[in-house]
């Protein structure tokens, strides 16, 4: 558990960084801090493994002031992870990932073997332990930067933006990464963002600060989209706020059964058919208004996104995005098993609205 | 110090020699390299070439190239030229790679963007490539003046003027005062030659504290 | 030239040029070890505190000014004739490009990597010894082996005031008016700089991290 009682700081030039935080990270959960730039969010964090001292107020990291303990010693029972990932250039892989171990006192053999565990743990080849950091890719680099805050197992753990500096699709790798790691670990996390979709998908709480250092609201993220403490806050979270609250809920939406047909097939289309190869799994849909035809590959018409029963957000996206406005279902083998509608996930909204599940 | 002040008419008359030999290899030496800089910055070829020599001629003895040079060229040994032609190579040696350097960081977008308003080669070095890469110029010939100035005095080791031979002399008499007012000289001479081309870098290139 | 250089007289005893070289080669070495243990702490403490860069550089221009042959007299008339005033010369002429150097090393690492180095919890010697100090050494060496390049070739004044090395062969020559010999000398000390250059060159690519080497041409892939 990390408290912030009464934080403020005030840098040389009298830049009100942060100003009077109070603020208490439950244990064992993610704690997104997020706001616009230059508004405290890095300096609060910091103030935690005291890479700042604050001005006033108060830190407890499971209870213990942080600033009775001298930093190096606190910072090696903190994991750190920045944004530029931070690794040291001059070492390879392993020994970075070896770092706090050994600071730590471990012997050689036993910090390899932790660090060597701990590239698979977030996903890695053991063999890019050899590399060094200049050989790899930004994505992989950030993966090394989380295996290196792990190594000592440290129960809190401090991010700061760690993944704003790699591609959309790498991103959600490591973020769906990050969300299977903490499922098996536990750890207490702080997680810096300025991306309020990320916010929302990994924390468990969110804060949102706002300029000047005030913590506008502190809440879980389906209350920060019902009810933003202020029009701060509402901007913030935004305009697609009503889209966003869909990704929390998972109201059951009816699947409809789909006419499918495989490739090489003659068939008389009639209506929107879903082409699935031998494994049932989709490939593309065939217009209506072909009259009989064999199926080839250049007559398919490329689908949208695949619906796997999770959330709302996910059914009313495949809806919208499929060219016959029918949201693929798919198993978790990745199987058709039907279709679904927007109209049906309108409707089931409503309903779990009416039911009280949407909080207003 | 009393020396200078008992002694100024042979001070000065020993100032304005070694000024001489330092000031005029700096200039000729300069001049050279600016050609032989920009074939470097656009050629690797030419690079290749010129960055070694550059190394090797660097690691002769400034004492062994001042003997050779009245050889090789068939001047006596007392001529002036003995130190005039070493420390020309020398300051060669030293300024092609800062010129090279600092064209080779002329950004190319403004090199492009001179190109396609219609300057011509020579103009666009003149007035575009040159004076953007000034700056790294003069910090390089800051170096070259600054050590020409204290090399002159090996000169002195086979005979030469400047404030060496107040070191010889004053050696081979037993007079440390003597060598102190040379010592004293090398190293005022080189502060003022050293500000002088700061100022003169400054007044050329006010864009570059624009904004600060 | 050729005949003086190969003549097998001029190959033995204790003036013979085997000795001149070993003479030469040993007042290069102290001279940049001595140099060294000075000018390195020197420029890594004002590179880490980011405190007295002024110092440095100012210093650094003062000595670059200093006439070597000057300084050497002097020391010769104050302590008497010897290796120390060689020495003294010297050293203070390598000084400033390895202070320099190790000082521009520092400050150019990456202060996201500094910034990590504490964040993992490493003291503050630590983050000097184990991050600051790897990742700056090849401008560490290139201010080092600028140095050694020119103690290599200045180390040949130290004759003028009687001591050994390659530079008896260039005021012996000179004396005698024996321009083979003089031209002999100087050809060994450029020798004998590409030589030690080259050394350096090996024990750098020994010493610095792969890591370190420009992306493309370093490590395996
Ligand atoms: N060392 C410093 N000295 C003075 N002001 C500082 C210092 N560090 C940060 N600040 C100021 O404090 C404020 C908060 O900075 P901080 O880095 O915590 O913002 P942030 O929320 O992390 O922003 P970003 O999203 O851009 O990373 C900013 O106005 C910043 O300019
Ligand atoms: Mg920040």
């Amino acid at each position: 558990m990390i408290e912030f009682r009464a934080v403020t700081k005030r840098f040389e030039d009298g830049t009100i960084a942060v100003d009077e935080l109070d603020l208490t990270v439950e244990a064992g959960t993610i704690t997104v801090f997020v706001g616009p730039s230059g508004c405290g969010k890095t300096t609060s964090l910091r103030m935690v493994n005291r890479m700042i001292d604050p001005t006033s107020g108060t830190i407890l990291v499971d209870g213990k002031d942080v600033l009775t303990v001298d930093p190096p010693t606190l910072r090696r029972g903190i994991g750190y992870v920045i944004q530029q990932a931070g690794l040291f250039p001059h070492r390879t892989v392993l020994d970075n990932v070896a770092t706090v171990p050994l600071l730590s006192g471990w012997d050689r053999r036993k910090a390899r073997t932790r660090a060597a565990e701990l590239l698979e743990i977030v996903g890695l080849d053991p063999a890019f332990g050899k590399r060094y950091p200049a050989q790899l890719s930004g994505g992989q680099q950030q993966r090394v930067g989380v295996a290196r805050a792990l190594a000592a197992d440290p129960p809190v753990l401090l991010m700061d933006e760690p993944f704003s500096a790699v591609d959309p699709v790498v991103r959600e790798d490591l973020q769906n990464e990050l969300l299977r790691l903490q499922a098996e670990l536990d750890k207490t996390i702080v997680f810096v963002t300025h991306d309020i979709d990320e916010a929302l998908k990994l924390g468990e709480r969110v804060a949102v600060f706002q300029t000047g250092g005030h913590l506008a609201q502190y809440a879980r993220p389906t209350e920060l989209l019902a009810a933003p403490a202020n029009d701060f806050v509402a901007s913030f979270v935004g305009r697609d706020r009503g889209y966003r609250t869909l990704t929390f809920l998972h109201a059951d939406v009816p699947v409809h059964p789909i006419t499918t047909a495989k490739l090489g097939q003659r068939i008389t289309v009639t209506d929107w058919t879903l082409v699935v190869d031998d494994a049932n799994r989709p490939k593309g849909w065939l217009s209506g208004v072909d009259g009989e035809v064999e199926i080839s590959e250049q007559d398919l018409i490329s689908g949208g996104s695949l619906y796997d029963g999770s959330t709302l957000r996910g059914a009313l996206d495949a809806a919208l995005s499929s060219p016959s406005a029918l949201g693929v279902v798919v198993d978790d083998a990745g199987a058709v098993t039907g279709v679904v509608k927007a109209d049906d996930v309108i409707k089931a909204l409503a309903k779990a609205r009416a039911a009280g599940e949407v909080p207003k | 110090m009393t020396w200078i002040f008992e002694n100024w008419e042979r001070f000065w008359e020993v100032t304005e020699v070694h000024l001489r030999l330092s000031v005029v290899p700096v200039v000729i030496g300069f001049l050279l390299s600016i050609p032989l800089g920009w074939v470097a910055s656009r050629s690797n070829t030419a690079r290749a070439i010129l960055f070694p020599l550059a190394n090797i001629l660097f690691t002769i003895p400034s004492i062994a190239l001042i003997v050779i040079t009245p050889v090789l060229i068939g001047v006596k040994i007392l001529d002036e030229i003995n130190v005039v032609v070493p420390l020309v190579i020398y300051t060669v040696a030293l300024m092609v790679r800062s010129v090279a350097d600092a064209l080779s960081a002329v950004p190319g977008h403004v090199t492009a963007a001179a190109n396609a308003m219609g300057f011509r080669p020579l103009r666009r070095f003149l007035t575009v490539d040159f004076p953007l890469a000034l700056p790294v110029t003069i910090a390089g010939l800051r170096v070259a003046t600054v050590s020409n100035i204290s090399m002159v005095s090996v000169g002195a080791l086979v005979g030469l003027g400047g404030y060496g031979q107040l070191f010889t002399e004053g050696y081979q008499t037993d007079h440390t005062d003597k060598v102190l007012a040379g010592l004293i000289g090398t190293i005022v001479l080189a502060a003022l030659a050293d500000g002088l081309l700061l100022l003169i870098g400054r007044l050329l290139t006010p864009w570059t504290r624009a904004g600060r | 030239m050729g005949d003086w250089l190969f003549d097998p007289a001029h190959w033995s005893g204790t003036t013979g040029i085997p000795v001149r070289l070993l003479e030469h080669l040993g007042y290069t070495l102290l001279t940049l070890l001595i140099a060294a243990v000075i000018a390195i702490p020197l420029g890594a403490f004002v590179g880490h505190t980011g405190k007295g860069g002024f110092l440095v550089v100012g210093l650094s221009n003062v000595l670059r000014a200093l006439p070597t042959t000057a300084v050497l007299i002097l020391v010769v008339l104050w302590a008497g004739l010897g290796d120390f005033p060689v020495y003294v010369a010297l050293v203070l002429l390598a000084i400033p490009p390895i202070m320099a150097g190790t000082y521009a090393g520092i400050r150019a690492v990456d202060p996201v990597t500094v910034d990590a180095a504490r964040g993992v919890g490493m003291r503050e010697s630590g983050v000097l010894l184990n991050v600051e100090i790897p990742n700056a050494l090849p401008l560490i060496y290139g201010g080092f082996r600028g140095a050694a390049l020119q103690v290599v070739a200045t180390a040949t004044i130290a004759a003028y005031t009687g001591a050994g090395g390659l530079g008896r062969l260039v005021f012996d020559g000179l004396a005698l008016q024996e321009f083979g010999q003089m031209l002999a000398g100087a050809v060994l000390v450029a020798l004998l700089a590409v030589l030690v250059d080259l050394g350096f060159a090996g024990l750098q690519r020994l010493t610095v991290s792969p890591g370190l080497r420009p992306v493309g041409t370093g490590g395996k892939r």
